[in-house]
């Protein structure tokens, strides 16, 4: 149960870095963190006691596996999350280059 | 012959994506020839599968894998009426936009990315519609928003890049609560196809850990679909990017990605229940109300387009929702059946009104460099063409007969009356009236009133290809309306209610018990 | 941007290599052992990565690897994509069925098309993060300048 525990607390430090950090850089790498405790969620669901990794032996028939799906889309969801953070950090980059800053109170165009 | 269809909607657009990165170096203006080609063969496609299909489902086990002892093991595609109804205004509205673009994305520099980025929005978005097991939806998903994210920035200005970096972040969250609510369900029922998951809810008691899991993914695709206390990016976003990915983004993207999702996973996978169908229309009649009176105030033509897109999404959230309502009572199945036929229909309307007022938006954008209503009119004088698409659309949206809007939002009041939900019928008609205020007030100041522009040369009316989406959506207008008459309206939406109304119907065509 | 010291350079030398036959090992065991496409190819992208950190480059010199690398990207994710439509002319009309013989559980040729997937995918996947990295570097040496 702990590790449920802990797992929600990384998600939490992620939200509030998200809602009180005021760079960007500091933003995404919040925004990252709250990613990876959902796939540490994910990954811990699939874990079975005294299981092993997943990976076929013709020896041992009576093997107990760890569940390998949530691994299979762990690794996908993981993919996703480069492909997010990339994008991100390119916006962010060229927001610096209009802004010459990284702060979010002053990148403020766009209202009402 | 039907089921072997199925993967050709990923397939193709993925294929031309990549296809355009490799030859589109190479050779000169293949990007703008194959997009349209290919997402005009996918239109005939899907019209020739909606137009063939008898209220039947077909599914596609991916790499052949059959179920084993009714438990699915493939990922499974599933292609049935709701579905189909989705695929045909996906690719109806991305062949217009993408036309469209020919002549209005010249004025960007690498349009070869735009046109890859599209094609890999409309194979997310196709993906989505089709997938029947819930980890892949999330997948496709991600494959749409993110394309989305980088089309929002295409302008790469100031303005541009604000929204899709708020985009993104807001975005981000949202996939993240999904994905939890996905492992949630992992966690509940050991399975992810949709039909399974289903099977196993109705078998088992119903406790708070579901009603948790249906809360974080209203959120999460509320979120996608900006319902009201979620829809802080929309007005950025959408008025931010090139007018056609507007029309894509407005007219499909949050239906695609927001709205059918709720509608598939609260119809087909979970036990309707009554908390969660008036949390729903709860949700639908704030987006309904405040997305209007957020929109009257705006001067600014795309973002007064896009509190509108809220609104307009309200309907359909409110109409889904009282079906909704309805069958978890048990009561009045013939107005439960109206009210998501009204749905429907008001999304489909939506998606080619507001398309074409987007691409009227980037017509006026085009010639005269400028959003501010305050800054045009008199524009009716020098582009007929658009003027003429642009009240067509309007007297649309705030439904005037006999454009299609005015059908659809008809039918949703009829059946909120049926219901005896007197308040949000008469919430509905009030919500409409002031559309047509808002509406007034945009073609009086951009086509009507005497001139605030200034600019030396003369404007003209925007080149054929602007045109011709602009006129085959405005017609379009008129030819939906056709879906008002019951006969017609049975033939198309009939299936696509058929398949929400009984969940069992659809489990059974993909494990087959 | 500028290279680094001769230290860090002698023994990128000396590493990169390794990593870079880790990172084919990866992908060509994947179907066999944990590891596969994404994962091999980030190790191969981290050996390019940590040669263009340690010896520097000019951006012009960048801005042509940056065309290669995501012409190479497109291309190999094509592949991916024409290996699985294939299957649908072979015989089965299904997407992505394994066509190919499946051979003996265990040995290094088996598992019919996976293998091919797997290296295509990494092929795809190094291209990719190298494009993104070049991507942000070509970014900042633009601001900095």
């Amino acid at each position: 149960m702990i590790v449920y525990i802990l797992c929600f607390i990384l998600f939490l430090v992620g939200l509030y870095g998200l809602i009180t950090r005021r760079n960007l850089i500091k933003i995404v790498i919040s925004l990252s963190i709250m990613e990876f405790s959902v796939f540490l969620f994910l990954v811990i669901i699939g874990y079975i006691d005294s299981g092993i990794a997943p990976i076929v032996d013709l020896k041992e028939t009576n093997q107990i596996y760890v569940d390998p799906l949530p691994q299979a889309m762990v690794l996908t969801a993981i993919v996703i999350g480069l492909a997010t953070t990339a994008m991100l950090l390119a916006i962010a980059i060229r927001l610096y280059r209009k802004y010459k800053t990284f702060d979010i109170r002053e990148i403020n165009n766009l209202r009402g | 012959m039907m089921n072997s269809l199925i993967p050709i909607f990923v397939i193709l657009p993925l294929a031309t994506a990549f296809l355009i990165m490799i030859l589109g170096k190479f050779i000169k203006g293949f990007q703008k020839v194959i997009t349209p080609l290919v997402l005009l063969f996918l239109t005939v496609l899907s019209f020739y599968c909606l137009l063939n299909n008898h209220s039947n489902s077909f599914t596609y086990t991916i790499g052949g894998w059959e179920p084993i002892n009714n438990i699915p093991i493939a990922i499974h595609l599933v292609m049935d009426g709701f579905t189909l109804i989705l695929l045909v205004i996906i690719s109806l509205i991305g062949f217009l936009a993408s036309f469209y673009s020919i002549s209005y994305i010249a004025k960007f520099t690498s349009e070869n990315n735009f046109y890859a980025l599209l094609c890999l929005m409309i194979t997310g978005m196709n993906g989505v519609v089709l997938s029947g097991d819930l980890f892949n939806l999330f997948v496709f998903l991600e494959i749409a928003v993110i394309a989305s994210y980088a089309l929002v920035a295409f302008g790469t200005e100031k303005n541009e890049l604000e929204a899709s970096f708020k985009y993104q972040i807001l975005g981000g969250i949202a996939s993240f609560i999904i994905l939890f609510a996905i492992a949630l369900i992992y966690w509940r029922t050991k399975t992810l196809n949709i039909a399974d998951i289903s099977v196993l809810l109705l078998t088992t008691e119903q406790n708070t850990f579901d009603v948790f899991v249906q809360i974080l993914l209203i959120s999460g695709f509320g979120l996608k679909a900006a319902m009201i206390p979620f829809h802080a990016w929309l007005p950025d976003a959408h008025s931010s990017a090139p007018s056609p990915i507007s029309a894509m983004l407005s007219g499909v993207l949050i239906k695609a990605v927001g709205i059918y999702v709720i509608i598939r996973l609260f119809f087909n996978m979970f036990i309707a229940s009554e908390e969660i169908s008036i949390l729903i229309i709860t949700l639908g009649t704030l987006s309904m109300v405040i997305g209007v009176l957020l929109a009257i105030g705006q001067w600014d033509i795309k973002r007064l387009l896009a509190y509108h897109s809220i609104s307009q999404m309200g309907y359909v959230i409110l109409s889904v929702g009282i079906g909704l309502l309805l069958m978890a009572r048990g009561t009045k199945p013939t107005v439960a059946a109206l009210a998501i036929a009204g749905g429907l229909f008001h999304m489909v309307n939506h998606a080619v009104f507001k398309g074409l007022l987007f691409l009227n938006a980037g017509a006026i954008e085009h010639r005269i460099n400028t959003r501010n209503l305050k800054e045009m009119g008199g524009l009716s004088q020098e582009m007929p063409a658009t003027s003429a698409t642009s009240l067509v659309a309007s007297m649309s949206i705030s439904g005037i007969p006999p454009f299609n809007g005015f059908f659809s939002k008809l039918i949703i009041i009829i059946a909120a009356v049926q219901a005896k939900f007197y308040l949000l019928a008469f919430l509905a008609v009030f919500v409409s009236i002031i559309t047509l205020a808002s509406f007034m007030k945009f073609q009086r100041y951009a086509f009507f009133n005497k001139k605030e522009y200034n600019t030396n040369q003369k404007i003209k009316e925007v080149p054929f290809p602007m045109i011709f989406s602009m006129a085959i959506m405005g017609i379009l207008c008129l030819v939906f309306s056709l879906l008002a008459f019951p006969d017609i309206r049975d033939q198309i939406l009939g299936p696509a209610v058929d398949v929400l109304m009984n969940a069992g119907q659809y489990t059974q065509t993909i494990i087959g018990m | 941007m500028k290279g680094m010291s001769i230290i860090v350079k002698k023994v990128t030398q000396l590493l990169s290599g390794i990593i870079f036959l880790y990172g084919i090992y990866i992908i060509t065991h994947g179907h066999l052992t944990p590891g596969g496409g994404f994962a091999g190819g980030a190790i191969i992208a981290g050996a390019y990565i940590l040669l263009i950190l340690a010896f520097g480059s000019d951006t012009i010199k960048l801005k042509n690897i940056e065309k290669g690398s995501s012409l190479t990207e497109s291309l190999a994710i094509f592949i991916v994509l024409l290996l699985a439509v294939l299957a649908f002319f072979l015989g089965s009309k299904i997407f992505f069925a394994n066509y190919l013989p499946k051979g003996q559980l265990g040995e290094i040729i088996s598992a019919g098309v996976i293998p091919l997937y797997n290296i295509f995918i990494g092929i795809e996947v190094a291209a990719a993060i190298i494009t993104i990295f070049l991507a942000l570097i070509i970014f900042k040496e633009e601001i900095t300048k």
